[in-house]
């Protein structure tokens, strides 16, 4: 009786263990393998070439992936530059000014919304924001537009991050101890003084984590993207110009993938270019708030 | 295995255990758990200096001293409680029934079984009333809806709760008051046909009138059992222990019969902590 | 003085209208798909598989979206559970708190959570072609599983620091063996792992990314593991591209049907971690 529940123990714990290691693994299995799948492309143009020159035209074997890597930063830093901001304030007047009912109210639709698919957000997209930029903004700025456009996807992605950074960072803010607010109140402290003062600055690392998943998604995303970018192989000379980034050129291509050489290898060297970024972005991310916690601990 | 199927069922309160002639004075003791130079680390703090100490069976024994004195560390040894806290180091010797529980080779499983625990709030399992109180015996192997149910009527009984549940065996366990949780936990830990319980502070979360029935029922079971509690009202260490070990600071500083320790203390702390000096 | 009050008065306005804007667009999304959505949906619409090919027929509904998706993310939930369940009780309540390997390993996982589903795509993709697989059920939901088992693990990791020491002690007490105790706290953490089944379901069943690579697009609806499969981002992604309104319409009413499913995760959701709540120590 003890020996089967100990043999059952034993079995349970090594089940656990391996698939613990699994888990784990998978994320090394990932980035091995695409780096081995991209491991062609880069021994023939040389990494160098690849990452700095722009000509596309995988019929006579060039890949450069200049474009889309421009396209991918321009869309996220957009996207960021719109989110980052609107996201911090509202959630700054959810958690410390509004009442208990709007803030219940208000954590249920942004909860709700940050399910949401990108796919829909995309739909949305083409519907709402590609005609407005074409018809009444970008009319003041530039000739002709489109809509799908840098600007669009920008936006899009925006609204799309945006339900995701607020339910991380009105956790963030609720988290700071009342006491806090109180001591800093009541050394004559007006409210706002105690939000920037006290409550942002208590909440600078939950702050950063939040802003590195958000970048994380927007950098990655598809769908939602590739639906109103205009998909447009030439570096974008403004924000209402077309642009294609990396995850676009994967989700395109992919069907034609195994019928002109090298091409495989290049698309999966785009989506090791991602897999690559995000890691590192966010295991530097990592130690920069094992850091701020250091400091804030001396 | 076997040791464990056979007697589950006729065991509790039905068979009269031979009296030792334990109350009459100290030198007759049969000695159940004995302590051996236990010296306890957390984090490289000395907490535990060198106890030594015998607790004999089927009695009451109070460990008594101001908080922070290393009571609740040295019962949590018993049944290897510090096993999963990396820093937590022990050293010396810890005989129940005559058997190092701290060999490489000792099962703690086994260990525990023979102990049941009673923490200072009770915790029930998220499970059902019945389902709590049977738990032990499932795990040891006993089978059959009418030998479970026994055995939970039983424990429940004797612990006097069986007359509030009887009619919502059914219920999740966290549905009762914290008073009935308590005595559901007693009834959890002598279903599992331990030889010792362990009380770790175990009425101080309750209301006045569930201690009362808890310190009776502790009372009551000592026949068969050997009641080892932690407390830190020394009244309650007056109404109950038979013996009493007195903790000061990590060390043991005297240990005796209730009588003698409450009324001949040898040593000066004791005489100042049982007078209220300090607490 | 003065200009403190203003600037005070100056944020509080921007916070305000920040927050209207957002609560504003993110209900302008909600109105625009059920504009469009409702319109084209009917019983033929969720009971009906295309006819006359996706991409150009007028006739049929989305069920081989459906369907697909339901099979799909059904089996990655079942593989996921069975892995993250056993790392996340590993993690917490096998290994001795603040071991170096939990240290990594959440790392790990924090890092794959940011992984974009593309990547996941891709990386099904190439272990398809290693085993020589086609597009398939069984691809996407290698990949789905993937993409969800970060997901999974973090939001259960979440809820099991939550667990007593004191139900840990006392099982232990009672003479359970480590795998005995776990089985409890399983038990305990139910309403939490609910709750990250939920909110798998509802990032793997919207993911386009991962399935456009591993699953493929059908009519049909698969009938077995190896057969390729339609699913309701795909059929939004790829319908809403074709000349023909009334295949338009379809791909709304799929971003309709899509949108109801994730409202109906979220409120059950909520309404699991509040039910469930008062039932806890």
């Amino acid at each position: 009786m003890l020996k089967s529940r100990l043999l059952k123990d034993r079995i349970a714990r090594h089940y656990m263990l391996t698939a613990t290691v699994m888990a784990i693994f998978f994320l090394f299995l990932i980035g091995g393998g695409l780096f081995l799948k991209s491991l062609p492309i880069m021994q023939e143009k040389g990494l160098w070439t690849l990452l700095t020159t722009s000509n596309w035209r995988p019929f006579k074997g060039d890949f450069g992936f200049a474009s889309y890597i421009l396209s991918t930063l321009y869309v996220t830093g957009i996207a960021i530059i719109i989110a980052l901001p609107l996201s911090l304030l509202t959630s700054i007047y959810i958690i410390e000014y509004a009442s208990p009912k709007i803030l219940r109210a208000f954590s249920s639709v942004v909860d709700l919304l940050a399910g949401i698919p990108p796919v829909i957000y995309g739909v949305w997209g083409t519907l709402t924001i590609v005609p407005f930029i074409s018809k009444s903004i970008a009319p003041h700025f530039v000739e002709f537009s489109t809509g799908y456009s840098v600007l669009a996807a920008g936006v899009v992605l925006a609204i799309m991050i945006i339900p995701l950074i607020i339910s991380i960072l009105m956790e963030v803010f609720s988290a700071v101890p009342k006491e806090m607010r109180e001591a800093s109140m009541s050394l004559g402290a007006t409210k706002w003084q105690t939000v920037k003062k006290v409550v942002i600055r208590k909440s600078i690392p939950g702050v950063i984590a939040a802003t590195v998943l958000a970048i994380s998604r927007a950098f990655g995303e598809t769908l939602a993207v590739l639906m109103v970018c205009g998909n447009f192989t030439d570096l974008p000379k403004s924000i209402f110009d077309a642009c294609y980034p990396l995850p676009a050129l994967i989700a395109n291509n992919y069907g034609e993938m195994m019928s002109v050489p090298q091409y495989e290898s290049a698309l999966m060297f785009a989506a090791f270019l991602l897999f690559f970024i995000i890691v590192l972005f966010n295991v530097i991310s990592r130690l920069v708030l094992i850091q701020i916690d250091k400091r804030y601990q001396l | 295995m076997e040791l464990i199927t056979a007697p589950l069922i006729t065991v509790p309160l039905t068979i009269e255990q031979p009296k030792f002639k334990v109350m009459n004075g100290s030198h007759s003791l049969n000695p159940h758990i004995v302590v051996e130079n236990l010296n306890i680390f957390i984090k490289g703090n000395h907490i535990l200096k060198d106890i030594n100490m015998t607790i004999p069976d089927k009695s009451i024994t109070c460990i008594i001293g101001p908080s922070g004195c290393g009571k609740t560390t040295l019962l949590r040894s018993f049944n290897r409680l510090h096993d999963d806290n990396v820093d937590v180091k022990i050293k010396g010797k810890l005989f129940v029934d005559g058997e190092d529980i701290y060999t490489k080779d000792t099962e703690v499983t086994h260990i525990r079984k023979k102990m049941g625990l009673l923490a200072q709030r009770p915790c029930s399992l998220p499970m059902s009333i019945i389902d709590n109180v049977v738990y032990g015996p499932r795990l040891h192997g006993v089978r059959g809806r009418r030998k479970l149910y026994e055995i939970a009527r039983h424990q429940l009984v004797a612990v006097g709760l069986w007359d509030e549940v009887k009619d919502r065996l059914k219920t999740p366990a966290s549905t009762l008051s914290i008073g009935q949780q308590q005595r559901l936990c007693l009834a959890r830990g002598l279903a599992v046909e331990p030889e010792i319980i362990l009380g770790d502070e175990a009425t101080s979360a309750l209301d006045p009138i569930s201690s009362k029935t808890i310190e009776e029922l502790f009372v009551t079971i000592k026949d068969k059992y050997t009641v080892v509690l932690v407390t830190h009202t020394l009244r309650q260490a007056k109404r109950i222990a038979d013996y009493v070990a007195f903790m000061y600071m990590g060390e043991l500083v005297e240990f005796g019969t209730a009588d003698q320790l409450f009324n001949h203390p040898k040593n000066q702390l004791t005489k100042e902590y049982i007078s209220g000096g300090f607490s | 003085m003065n200009t403190k009050k203003l600037e005070e008065k100056i944020f509080k306005g921007l916070m305000i209208g920040s927050s209207l804007l957002i609560f504003g667009v993110l209900l302008y999304i909600l109105y625009i798909i059920i504009k469009k959505g409702l319109p084209s949906l009917s019983w033929e619409m969720i009971s009906q598989i295309p006819s006359g090919g996706f991409y150009l027929g007028k006739e049929g509904g989305i069920l081989n979206a459906i369907m697909g998706s339901l099979y799909l993310i059904f089996f990655s939930v079942v593989i996921s559970l069975l892995i993250s369940v056993p790392v996340v009780m590993y993690l917490n309540f096998t290994l001795r708190k603040k071991s170096r390997f939990s240290a990594f390993a959440r790392l790990t996982f924090d890092v794959l959570f940011g992984i974009p589903s593309i990547v996941y795509g891709a990386f099904g993709f190439t272990i398809m072609i290693f085993f020589g697989l086609q597009a398939s059920l069984f691809g996407g939901i290698i990949a789905v599983s993937l993409l969800i088992i970060p997901v999974m693990i973090r939001s259960i990791d979440e809820v099991a620091i939550l667990i007593p020491v004191e139900l840990i002690e006392a099982t232990k007490s009672l003479g359970a063996t480590n795998y005995e105790t776990i089985k409890v706290i399983v038990r305990q953490l139910l309403p939490g792992i609910s709750t990250a089944v939920l909110l798998s379901v509802g990032r793997g069943i919207g993911d386009g990314a991962t399935v456009l690579f591993t699953a493929g697009y059908t009519d049909s609806i698969p009938t077995s593991l190896t057969q390729p499969t339609a699913t309701l981002p795909l059929a939004i992604f790829f319908q809403l591209s074709s000349p023909i309104e009334e295949v338009q319409n379809r791909a709304y009413s799929a971003a309709l049907i899509l949108t109801v499913i994730i409202l109906m995760l979220s409120f059950s959701a909520r309404y699991f971690s509040r039910r469930f709540s008062k039932n806890k120590i």
